[in-house]
């Protein structure tokens, strides 16, 4: 519910980072997504067409890559990975764990973007 | 024409959690325990917290609150009749309080004249769960009417929870409530959590949250 929000701050964060390229168009943005991060990606691209209008980024493609929940395992003493959000176990030996590896991501990873000039980055 | 590609790799949050961490910095120099309140729409939260306000009051606490809510200031007038200084914060649409709506309404404000701190968000399991408010305990609540298996239905809020509050147990015989499936569903999405099962209404385990504010408060300023 929150994904226009999520949006407009994906538009602040590229339109900032696209200062040394003057004129630049967004092609693609991509995202990492942890799964805990509660977005859900309909709504997102939903909202990402009417929040990137009217500026650089509209009618950029959006690509998320879902990141699953990692857990440190202490008895078995590694990181599993978790193929849901309905129990934090390890899966191997099915001790609780709260040592959260990866899963809350929600960054911005790259930007691919088309611009006219070479410009020395 | 040239396509290239641009690393970012940033937090799409950061100027939220940039200023959530400053005011996490605040918090504990003046020695305040913040906690913000979640939970979905009339799970109690307002009643929770009134009860919670005028207990600690009573014991001669420093207390305030901030609540959340997109429209009306019933909430924080209800609250107001504790005697804390309360404030209310009209998010106008917005399902969430984020850590720039804090910084605003905390203007004026002494924080060291505060033992505590309570943030009544938005009635909302989901967003809330993404904006740090700079608090040291999320407390999320569920209610007896609301059914065992919710945290695992939002398991995104309860487990980044510190502790959750189980509501209006004066009535959970009428609903059914499976309590040990409640108790083991908030288990599984947050293992080890602390869990209160109260009423606002009856004081119903009050005494064991009140002890709880006052650990976390003695452990804050050791």
């Amino acid at each position: 519910m929150h994904e226009l929000s999520i949006v407009a701050s994906i538009v602040d964060s590229v339109t900032e980072s696209l200062a040394p390229y003057p004129g630049a168009r967004v092609k693609e943005v991509r995202l990492r997504v942890g799964a805990l991060a509660s977005v859900v990606q309909e709504s997102l691209d939903f909202c990402y067409g009417i929040g990137t209008e009217g500026t650089a980024l509209e009618g950029s493609r959006l690509v998320v890559e879902v990141l699953p929940v990692v857990l440190h395992c202490k008895p078995c003493d590694r990181d599993v990975n978790l193929d849901g959000v309905q129990s934090f176990r390890c899966p191997l030996c099915g001790e609780p764990s709260m040592d959260l590896r990866q899963g809350r991501e929600l960054d911005i990873d790259s930007i691919e973007i088309e611009d006219e000039a070479e410009v020395k980055a | 024409m040239t396509t290239r590609i641009v690393e970012l790799r940033r937090g799409i949050l950061k100027k939220n959690d940039e200023l959530a961490a400053g005011l996490r910095d605040r918090y504990t120099t003046a020695g305040v325990l913040v906690l913000n309140l979640v939970s979905s729409p009339g799970a109690g939260k307002t009643a929770f917290l009134e009860r919670t306000l005028k207990e600690l009051k009573a014991q001669g606490a420093r207390v305030a609150a901030l609540v959340g809510d997109l429209e009306t200031d019933n909430d924080a007038r209800r609250l107001a009749s504790s005697g804390a200084p309360v404030r209310q914060i009209n998010t106008h649409g917005i399902c969430h309080l984020d850590a720039e709506m804090i910084s605003h309404h905390l203007e004026g404000w002494e924080l060291a004249d505060l033992d505590y701190l309570f943030i009544e968000n938005v009635g909302n399991l989901v967003c809330p769960s993404s904006y740090d408010l700079g608090e040291k305990i999320r407390v999320a609540l569920l209610s007896v009417t609301e059914g065992e298996d919710k945290p695992l239905k939002y398991p995104t809020m309860f487990n980044s929870a510190d502790a959750a509050v189980i509501t209006k147990i004066d009535i959970a015989e009428p609903c059914d409530f499976d309590r040990v499936e409640a108790l083991k569903n908030i288990n599984e999405i947050r293992p080890g959590i602390r869990i209160f099962e109260t009423s606002a209404k009856t004081g119903a385990g009050m005494d064991e949250w009140l002890a709880y504010l006052a650990e976390e408060r003695a452990s804050k300023n050791r």
